[in-house]
């Protein structure tokens, strides 16, 4: 089963859920998808066994062969490629990586290559298999690292994908094909606006969703109640606690030191269960 | 004219909450929200919508039936798994235009695709310049560099000496377009492991962008040895903290009764650390 953990704002505790909940259960696998900024390895400090680059393939023209007819620049819809006089300009940070270029060109010039924007990482910490991706700095496209870090789960396994925040292509490529998807917010006006948006992509999707509402207490209602005209289950509520953002400054998932809190995840673990299938 | 984005790699470390407030210590800056994904700083400064565009952001491919002879080229050929049955995944599907090169029956077209809306509208603090990404749509660094666009254009009309920009979380498409020919970028942190850890990831970007970073610590007092780490990694880069802020409530109030915090409570301690803020900011500047 996958159930990825998602949120629509930033900082509402996503990844506090993913690892506290893979700590909760057995035979998990974590897939920390918010390859801008991986968080999740720096609570459970996994031991890493294998690291992967992460390529794209891009066009290289051979100007031998190329008379500049520009067909290539007509094809590309990202503009990354531009062709001047005897001269053609790729822009790499453009590419998508379609290779449509190399298709188009009237003369077979255009070969591809791969270019590194990443890296994935595969390792172990407390018995979860922790696969997580890191798009090098100044990339701009983080999709094809989420799809290289979800290639590697495993179907005997229960995966937990931890999500990146927003509601665009990254957050799509993450909860892609998921059996269920937590959205964790918060109980602000912030909280719920950005939830709404959430659940609007997770119902074109067609994914089952439940709210985990963290720091319960603080702000208003107005999650609960649009949580109850929208009939979407609450299936965890994690009070505002001192102690608990205390253990998350320092970087200590709190369920290491506050094992009571591990039958709650196995409850939701096991009413998602229920609910999706 | 300058262009100041607050970032923060991490998201919910309070980008939106200073920004807002900051809206309201710079004197008549042009606004502008880039988060388009997930967009909240309109409900703290309550803008007046003049003129709405349609963002025509990418196109989409679509398969006429009538035409296709279900070969399964155009699936062999996508890269994005976005066709599957013959049939087009909207989600999926990035309009590259692949797909049309090897349809043998040429029943393959693009069709431009509205992603969102840009718009352009008053608040009492000055003109904002905003968006909304359609849920699931892609191309949001797109629709950045519009609202961007329109912000500088609104700075040039009115004679603005300032767009402050408010930026989205991470650090991809989206930030890039935030950042690209800013003059300052404010980082907002919080001394927690993944608030650094984030911190140092968008301090690469800027540095490799060449703006200027600033650094501002907000709930500097939930962990004060974290908070010194900051310091002293700040110190050692030559890189300035321009600003420490307190953890207190008054700014979950302020965000419930949509307020920015220094109208909502002027005297409150983080009221006054926000000022302090704005005013090492300016220097600065």
């Amino acid at each position: 089963m996958i159930v990825s953990i998602a949120s629509g704002k930033g900082g509402t505790g996503k990844t506090t859920v993913a690892v506290n909940m893979a700590l909760s259960l057995q035979n998990v696998q974590l897939l920390d998808c918010d390859v801008e900024e991986p968080n999740a390895y720096l609570l459970l400090h996994p031991k890493i066994k294998e690291t992967k680059p992460v390529y794209l393939w891009v066009p290289v023209v051979d100007e031998k062969k190329c008379n500049y007819c520009g067909e290539c620049a007509k094809f590309c819809q990202f503009n990354a490629l531009f062709v001047a006089i005897q001269k053609v300009l790729f822009f790499p940070e453009l590419c998508h990586g379609c290779g449509g270029c190399a298709i188009v060109c009237p003369r077979n010039a255009i070969k591809e290559k791969k270019r590194k924007i990443g890296t994935i990482k595969i390792g172990v910490a407390d018995g979860i298999q922790l696969v997580y991706g890191e798009l090098n700095v100044g990339e701009p496209m983080a999709t094809p690292v989420i799809a290289e870090v979800k290639k590697q789960s495993q179907n005997n396994s229960t995966v937990i994908i931890d999500s990146p925040p927003g509601t665009s292509c990254p957050v799509i490529e993450s909860v892609y094909k998921s059996d269920y998807c937590i959205l964790v917010t918060e109980p602000t006006p912030f909280g719920l606006y950005d939830l709404k948006i959430a659940v609007e992509v997770l119902e074109r999707l067609n994914i089952p969703l439940g709210v985990i509402v963290n720091r319960a207490g603080i702000g208003d209602r107005k999650v609960y109640e649009y949580c109850r005209e929208k009939e979407i289950p609450i299936l965890l509520e994690i009070s505002y606690n001192k102690r608990i953002a205390e253990l998350y400054s320092s970087g200590t998932p709190f369920v290491l030191k506050m094992p009571e809190w591990k039958q709650k995840f196995q409850q939701v673990f096991s009413e998602i269960k229920g609910r999706s299938t | 004219m300058k262009q100041l984005t607050v970032l923060s790699g991490k998201g919910g470390t309070g980008k939106t909450t200073i920004t807002a407030s900051l809206a309201i210590l710079a004197n008549n800056p042009v606004i502008a929200d880039c988060d388009v994904d997930a967009p909240d700083l309109h409900m703290l400064l309550h803008p007046e919508i003049i003129e709405t565009q349609e963002f025509k952001g990418s196109k989409l491919a679509e398969i006429d039936q009538n035409k296709c002879i279900e070969c399964g080229l155009c699936q062999k050929a996508c890269r994005f798994e976005a066709i599957t049955d013959f049939k087009i995944d909207a989600m999926r599907c990035e309009g590259c235009g692949t797909c049309l090169t090897v349809c043998p029956e040429s029943a393959i077209y693009l069709k431009e695709r509205v992603s969102g809306q840009a718009f352009i509208s008053k608040t009492k603090y000055g003109m904002m310049s905003h968006a909304l990404l359609f849920p699931g749509e892609a191309n949001s660094g797109k629709l950045v560099t519009l609202v961007r666009h329109n912000a500088r254009q609104i700075a040039e009309k009115e004679k603005s000496s300032l767009i402050l920009i408010d930026g989205p979380p991470g650090l991809g498409c989206p930030v890039i377009a935030s950042v690209s020919g800013i003059d300052v970028g404010v980082i907002v942190t919080e001394p927690t492991v993944s608030g650094i850890h984030d911190m140092k990831r968008v301090l690469k970007l800027l540095n490799y962008f060449n703006v200027l970073s600033l650094i501002c610590i907000n709930k500097h007092d939930i962990n004060k040895e974290n908070t010194q780490k900051i310091e002293k990694f700040c110190e050692k880069q030559k890189i300035g903290v321009v600003g420490k802020i307190s953890f207190d409530p008054i700014v979950t109030e302020a965000m419930v009764s949509e307020k920015p915090v220094v109208n909502y409570s002027p005297e409150n301690v983080v009221s006054r650390e926000i000022k302090e803020l704005w005013e090492s900011i300016r220097r600065l500047m």
